[in-house]
């Protein structure tokens, strides 16, 4: 086992991300906001699938690569697999996790549930529980593009949360 | 002056969640990159990480008083002493020296062992005045100052811009006495 260090490090950092660009740079520009914290997820997603793979033969159809995501990956960042994944065979695939650790110790209003999707942040504007939750989830989403990217799969990524604790991430490969 | 009790953090990381180090180390980085871009200023990215840290530890403060166990320290020797050993072990799992005390026992500094912040990093020739570890000298800072203290702390010396160490200097402004928002008899 690696280094390590406490868990309150790595959320103590996303929260402030999530904070610094959505009420500091960016407050009225949810939109701009999103791109950023969706940007450093990528970065870091772009990166530690670089580590993750360096022993690794290449693989061989996407599938194979989404399968590494649910398993190896999703295992090295949040202790835990994947619980679900679905495929409609025409490049799109959606990951459960049943228990999602960056939201399991958030409060959240009962009332977005309705909301599910977050693709479109200034559809949230109205609602600010939904959109801190929904900017949260910038950044695991732009972890998974970025992780994919870096496999040489091109492709977009979004969160859907109308299931919650449960969360699921909609990849849609680009052809 | 009583002795300061020996205390270590290592029981408190055993216990607490962990997660791999990378993850940590390339969030802080890709934050750190993304800062860059888009204040453009290297003194404004040093503000705005000393900034998030100070947030981070006005937060980290109720979980560190909550897990550690910790009594009140007699003086700020011990409350230096309870950082080195306990505070940042308990969260980055590292630990440090306090040494350079001056006379008065108001500053001194931590020589930290090793820094989970910098694993992968070096720093390019445009970014010469940054300090990347600034998030680390605010989240002291704001710790500090949620249990009375002032507090000004510092990086001397820092192995990304070719010291042999990294200190960072905490210096006591002003012990702040406690204040409760409401009288006794009411």
């Amino acid at each position: 086992m690696g280094r390590e260090v406490s868990e309150s490090c790595v959320e103590s950092l996303v929260t402030e991300i999530v904070s610094s660009y959505c009420n500091g740079f960016y407050a009225d520009k949810p939109e701009l906001a999103a791109r950023r914290i969706e940007a450093i997820g990528f970065q870091v997603g772009h990166q530690l699938s670089e580590r993750y793979t360096m022993d690794r033969p290449r693989f061989t159809d996407h599938l194979e690569a989404i399968k590494f995501i649910c398993k190896d990956f999703w295992s090295e960042v949040f202790k835990k697999q994947i619980d679900n994944l679905k495929t409609n065979h025409r490049g799109t695939f959606v990951l459960q996790d049943n228990r999602f650790r960056w939201l399991s110790r958030m409060s959240v209003d009962p009332s977005i549930e309705t909301l599910g999707s977050i693709q479109d942040p200034s559809a949230m504007a109205e609602n600010k529980a939904a959109q801190a939750i929904g900017m949260h989830l910038y950044f695991p989403c732009g972890i998974i593009r970025g992780a994919l990217s870096n496999l040489g799969i091109p492709c977009a990524v979004s969160a859907d949360i109308s299931n919650l604790p449960a969360c699921s991430f909609v990849i849609r490969i680009k052809a | 002056m009583a002795p300061v009790a020996p205390r270590s953090g290592d029981v408190i990381f055993a216990n607490v969640e962990r997660v791999n180090a990378e993850l940590f180390t390339l969030t802080y980085g890709a934050i750190v990159r993304q800062l860059l871009t888009d204040l453009e200023e290297v003194d404004e990215v040093n503000k705005q990480l000393d900034q998030m840290g100070y947030n981070i530890g006005v937060r980290l403060i109720d979980e560190f008083l909550a897990k550690s166990n910790v009594s009140r320290c007699v003086d700020f020797k011990e409350t230096a002493e309870v950082i080195a050993k306990v505070g940042l072990k308990m969260f980055l799992g590292i630990t440090a020296t306090v040494t350079n005390w001056d006379v008065e026992g108001t500053t001194c500094s931590l020589i930290l062992e090793d820094n989970p912040l910098v694993d992968f990093v070096e720093l390019p020739d445009t970014c010469q005045g940054l300090n990347y570890c600034n998030i680390l000298s605010g989240v002291v800072r704001g710790a500090l100052e949620m249990v009375s203290m002032k507090t000004e702390v510092t990086w001397l010396r820092d192995m990304l811009r070719g010291d042999d160490a990294f200190e960072l200097q905490l210096k006591l402004l002003k012990q702040v006495p406690e204040e409760y928002p409401y009288k006794d008899d009411e």
